[in-house]
């Protein structure tokens, strides 16, 4: 089975002379769910337009479900279910018709059974007759979603799917698209959540400045790059650390009232006992202790600042 | 070829129609008739014949291409304008439909309501004067190719319009001028001869001469000339509008 996308050296030079993707190299695989994570202006949105169709590559080939993008657009199009990061519509169209045309052009037979589960699943079934202009934000980009999911497409793309939804729906969102995992679905999300793609996401890529500086599975992302540290509450404060510590990777806060110990959760050995054996020899005392894992914020927040 | 896209493009567009009916049709009906009144009673009781045939009569092929060419204009090009304006053409352009199925669904269903109001305005005219139709079957070709050719006309300004105003401006400065010019309310040879030299450089002319023809046999132009210059503007619009989707010309970045 080929990728469901498969991006080669791909660029865009604006018109206006501005480079918003340099060499671009990316797989996504049938069937996972990917997350393109990234800091505004990164080229995100760009990257899915590119795919999508909606912007020419400078040069590069995409490759959807093995078709070329361009040569063979329309059966790499039909497969492409495409959500928007901005929120757009035909105001004066009700939900409903709004939907169906989306089928329509895409030249699915009409299926009113379909419409309805997707209406359904994503709580717009009450306002199937409201005209799109009467609707709120959230329920919007609702719509937006419906859209994309009426023609029943193999890839989904997902621009920011949950700006502006509350939380409860975001959670009923996930249902969704979990569900559309389940089904077969491929899904390509963007997010500003991070909690989004740590909850969601098989796989991450992390785009900057409009080059990819990592792919990398969830899980061994957040092993590898994921580290764990221990706070200890000294009971004294210390001016300065013992000798017999310097060998363990401690540092004192500035007001010496607690020892921070950082340490990789992948490390066979942690060195924790031998630290707080030491701790013990060298008579410091402490009131309380706590550890904490970094999460995929935190992994993304160091990655983006490493990468200037 | 996806034939369901296409009918979904046509279909939601002739909606728009249905939704804003009052300004579709009912709107140049009305403005025809008030041609009627002013232009063949109060002006035609003075001007009793043009070419042999009673003023009245003799206007309505050219009312009826004036509200053909400004009424397709403008469909189409608001039709096509209003997705950039407000996002939704992102659709459109992620959606397995070709250039021309896009194309076809939007310009024949501005086209299509162009005729339609074409043919309703005829009726509105043979209310108020006698009609005789020489030769219904130019009649019908010359209205669906008119419409056809300036629907294409619209959705290229539609395409270029980067505003309402820049919308609006082409039928204003171009469409209405040309067509009041063209032999509307008049036959050429009742100008100048310098004025019926510059004339001839107006297309509506050869448009306006060639509906009136099929409706009185007599026109300004020869037949020939006419169908020449509807199919040459009809050749041209096609041409740039393939360029754009080709280049992308204002549809992609
Ligand atoms: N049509 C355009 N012409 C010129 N520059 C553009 C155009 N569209 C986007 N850009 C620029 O390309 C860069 C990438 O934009 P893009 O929308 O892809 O970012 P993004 O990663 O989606 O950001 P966000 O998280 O804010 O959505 C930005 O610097 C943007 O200003
Ligand atoms: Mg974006």
């Amino acid at each position: 089975m080929p990728p469901a996308i498969s991006v080669t050296d791909l660029s865009k030079t604006y018109a206006s002379g501005f480079q918003a993707l340099t060499g671009i190299n990316l797989e996504v695989k049938a069937g996972e769910i990917f997350a393109l994570l990234g800091p505004n202006g990164a080229g995100k949105t760009t990257l899915i337009s590119v795919i999508c169709g909606l912007v020419n590559p400078t040069s590069g080939v995409v490759l959807v479900d093995g078709h070329d993008n361009i040569r063979d657009y329309r059966a790499a199009r039909a497969r492409i279910g495409l959500v928007p990061q901005e929120l757009t519509n035909e105001a004066f169209e009700t939900v409903w018709n709004s939907v169906s045309f989306s089928r329509g052009l895409f030249g699915k037979a009409p299926d009113p059974a379909h419409i309805e589960r997707v209406l359904r699943s994503l709580a717009l079934w009450e306002k199937r007759n409201n005209r799109l202009i009467t609707l709120s934000g959230g329920m919007k980009r609702r719509v937006l979603i419906a859209k994309a999911l009426s023609h029943e497409p193999t890839i989904l793309f997902l621009d920011e799917p949950t700006a502006g939804v509350d939380v409860e729906l975001r959670r009923e969102m996930w249902e969704v698209v979990r569900g559309l995992r389940e089904s077969g679905v491929t899904i390509i999300l963007t997010t500003h959540y991070i909690e989004e793609a740590e909850e969601m996401a098989d796989r991450i890529g992390v785009i900057q400045r409009g080059e990819i500086i990592l792919v990398e599975n969830k899980q061994t992302l957040m092993q590898s790059l994921g580290r764990k540290q221990l706070t200890l509450e000294l009971l004294e404060p210390l001016v300065s650390l013992p000798n017999a510590l310097s060998d363990y990777p401690l540092t004192l806060s500035d007001d010496g009232q607690a020892l921070v110990y950082r340490y990789d959760t992948q490390q066979e050995h942690t060195g924790i006992t031998g630290m707080l054996e030491e701790l013990r020899k060298a008579g410091i005392q402490f009131k309380d202790l706590h550890t904490e894992q970094s999460s995929l914020e935190d992994i993304f927040v160091n990655l983006v600042r490493e990468n200037p | 070829m996806n034939l369901r896209g296409m009918a979904a493009i046509y279909r939601s567009e002739m909606a728009r129609t249905r939704r804003t009916l009052l300004q579709s049709i009912v709107s140049p009906v009305l403005s025809t008739s008030l041609y009627f009144v002013v232009f063949g009673s109060a002006i035609g009781s003075r001007i009793t014949e043009v070419a042999g045939i009673s003023y009245g009569a003799f206007i309505v092929p050219g009312l009826i291409m004036l509200m053909l060419l400004t009424q397709s204009v403008s469909n189409a090009s608001f039709g096509i304008f209003f997705p950039r304006f407000s996002g939704s053409i992102y659709e459109l352009l992620s959606a397995p439909v070709s250039y021309m199925e896009i194309v076809m669904g939007y310009v024949g269903a501005a086209a299509s309501k162009s005729i339609l109001l074409g043919l309703i305005i005829l009726g509105t005219a043979g209310l108020f004067v006698p009609l005789q139709i020489a030769h219904p079957f130019w009649m019908l070709l010359f209205l669906v190719l008119t419409a056809f050719t300036f629907s294409l006309l619209g959705f290229i300004i539609g395409i270029w319009a980067e505003g309402f105003d820049r919308l609006q401006l082409v039928p204003l400065l171009v469409i209405t001028p040309l067509t009041f010019l063209g032999g509307t309310f008049y036959s050429i040879d009742m100008l100048p001869p310098f004025w019926q030299g510059v004339t001839l450089l107006n297309p509506v002319v050869y448009l306006v001469s060639g509906f009136r023809w099929s409706f009185y046999g007599v026109g300004d132009v020869s037949l020939a000339a006419s169908l020449a210059v509807v199919v040459a503007f009809l050749a041209v619009s096609l041409a740039v509008v393939s360029w754009i989707f080709r280049s992308g010309y204002r549809l992609k970045p």
